[in-house]
């Protein structure tokens, strides 16, 4: 009898260590982790990244990854990226990033990265959670999400309202490409491994800041189940946080 | 590298003294923001680190200058960053991280008065943040004083050293006075010094394993065991380290104790008192940590006092205290109000004391 011919179709990806995370049931990092390792695959720069982990659930990324990693304090993954990359240029470097990181106690060296144009990528994973903490309010909760620090719902007046990351760098000169996806179907996870790609593929071809910000759930802290933390995204998150691709300057 | 060695004194202040002798020294990349009284340094290093193709930003803030350094270093670069006393403030989250990281790095401080915005004059006041560590965590940086504007030079050839040789992150302590100062200047390239190889940093995982730099470690005795590392490590920088310089105290029965720009004022105290027969003599510090306290125990027996004189409402004190153990009296003169010294006032305080002695 012939042999029927094997071709392996979905393995894991070289850049990611064969362990088990620490993250949640329904948690996104790690569906994040695994398409950034294939996309670091796919190009070709396993040995020549270094990623920039921050400090938040992810912060045990570097335990994940199968190439460099440095920690980095709280919110200055974009500092410590600009000090890599000015040294070193053939490298490639990214930091990944919570809302709270990001977005709150990071928003100065991640604006200023931004507009000096500093050739790296930055991936943004917005829960619009502080998960690591406890469950509080981040920069991107939502309106009426009621988290630990906010326990009768985000008000407008109180808190203001959530801060659209992507729209406010977006008109920086020095932001190269800015897009925005969600995990919340498979289609849309296949655009945001699409936005991850062209982010790396912009350093790669020296086009100065790339980010993409992946809207992803948190069902702990959101207190829902795994399946409708990703309805609540598709039904509510996309509301607030529109995605696409917000700017491409190729 | 382009860098050519002076080879007769040049005519700069104590801030450019440091950037130059940096550049000397292989810093390939220098992150700072501008507060007053170091802004000469950061002008100087913003014109002749682009002439020598290397890295210079101003950053958004001290706390992205000094993750810039984090970041550097972590790629084995040799890296700088400078402020005054607030913008020093700012930076230890970074200095701690850099130490739980095992990260070298050189942090120069031309401090000024304080709490707070303080004012702009010369101060010693960050003496207890600069030798206890600064930041959270068990912790110390070496810490280096000049007391010209050679020795500013000289310290910082230094600095670079024993940053790589212990991994660590190393401070230059100055004040606004040495900072803005002029004086003629010999970058005087030490004899190369024993590095060990950097077989930690960053720089892609081809042909190896992936490394990681980080300073977490949540499993049960993990920091406990990197932190005795750490411990071991300022051991050994105590035990040969230790920097320091005497003048006229081997028959002295009263030992003034003073760094930086203090210490030549107290020089000069020593030099006219002891016209009148005054037995006194100068102990100068020039590592704050490693503090020379072994050699302050030994004076113990010769001495009958020790002074401590510096720009601050007393801090240095401490440490002689420690160093005394007891064994004799210590006395403090001096000022925190981001004023410089005179040789008057610091004369006739030692000429009171001395006399109280005999």
């Amino acid at each position: 009898m012939k042999e029927k011919s094997k071709e392996i179709i979905y393995q894991r990806p070289e850049s990611l260590r064969d362990v088990t995370t620490h993250y949640c049931p329904g948690c996104g990092h790690g569906t994040v982790h695994r398409l950034i390792a294939e996309v670091i695959d796919e190009l070709g720069i396993r040995e020549r990244t270094v990623g920039v982990a921050p400090v938040g659930c992810a912060v045990l990324a570097y335990d994940y990854f199968n190439f460099d990693v440095t920690e980095a304090a709280h919110g200055r993954p974009p500092a410590v990226a600009t000090g890599m990359k000015r040294v070193r240029p053939e490298l490639i470097i990214f930091t990944y990033q919570g809302d709270g990181d990001l977005a709150a106690i990071g928003i100065a060296e991640t604006i200023h990265a931004a507009n000096r144009g500093e050739n790296i990528t930055v991936i943004f994973v917005n829960n619009g959670i502080y998960g690591m903490t406890g469950g509080q309010m981040a920069p991107t909760t939502l309106i009426g999400q009621k988290t630990a620090t906010s326990p009768q719902g985000r008000q407008f007046q109180n808190e203001g309202p959530p801060l659209k990351v992507g729209e406010m760098l977006a008109p920086l000169d020095g932001t190269a490409y800015i897009a925005r996806g969600a995990l919340d179907k498979p289609a849309n996870i296949i655009k945001v491994r699409q936005y991850i790609k062209q982010a790396f593929q912009n350093q790669i071809e020296e086009r100065r800041f790339s980010l993409v910000e992946i809207l992803s759930p948190c069902p702990t802290y959101w207190h829902l189940s795994p399946a409708d933390s990703m309805k609540k995204i598709t039904d509510e998150v996309i509301l607030n946080f529109p995605i696409g691709v917000i700017k491409d300057e190729r | 590298m382009k860098t050519e060695k002076p080879t007769k004194p040049i005519l700069i202040c104590g801030n450019e003294a440091i950037g130059e002798a940096a550049i000397q020294a292989g810093c390939l990349a220098y992150f700072g923001y501008p507060i007053t009284p170091q802004n000469e340094l950061t002008a100087y290093m913003a014109s002749r680190m682009p002439e020598e193709g290397r890295v210079f930003i101003q950053s958004e803030s001290e706390l992205a200058a000094i993750n810039m350094v984090f970041g550097a270093s972590a790629l084995g670069v040799r890296a700088m960053t400078s402020s005054s006393s607030p913008g020093i403030s700012l930076k230890q989250e970074g200095i701690s991280y850099l130490a739980g990281c095992e990260l070298p790095a050189v942090i120069v401080n031309m401090s000024r008065g304080g709490p707070g915005l303080g004012n702009i004059g010369p101060a010693q006041s960050d003496y207890f943040q600069s030798t206890r560590g600064g930041g959270h965590g068990d912790y110390r940086t070496p810490v280096l004083a000049g007391a010209s504007v050679q020795e500013l030079a000289d310290v910082t050839f230094l600095a670079f050293d024993l940053a790589d040789r212990y991994r660590t992150p190393v401070l230059i302590l100055g004040d606004g006075i040495l900072g803005q100062m002029m004086g003629p200047v010999l970058i005087k390239h030490p004899e190369p010094t024993r590095i060990p190889p950097k077989d930690w940093i960053l720089g892609g995982a081809a042909g190896r394993p992936p490394r990681v730099i980080k300073s977490l470690f949540l499993g049960s005795g993990e920091l406990d065991a990197h932190n005795r590392k750490l411990q071991e490590r300022y051991r050994i920088i105590q035990d040969t380290e230790v920097r320091h310089e005497e003048f006229k105290t081997d028959d002295a029965e009263l030992i003034m104790v003073a760094y930086g720009i203090t210490a030549r004022l107290c020089r000069e105290v020593v030099r006219n008192i002891r016209r009148e027969g005054h037995k006194v003599g100068l102990l100068r510090p020039i590592t704050l940590w490693p503090f020379p306290s072994g050699r302050i125990a030994e004076l113990c027996s010769t001495a009958k006092k020790f002074l401590s004189v510096e720009m601050s409402y007393g801090q240095m004190v401490d440490d002689v205290r420690l160093a005394v153990n007891g064994r004799r009296p210590v006395d403090f003169f001096g000022n925190g109000g981001g004023e410089i010294l005179t040789v008057e006032e610091i004369e006739g305080y030692t000429v009171k004391l001395s006399l109280d002695l005999s």
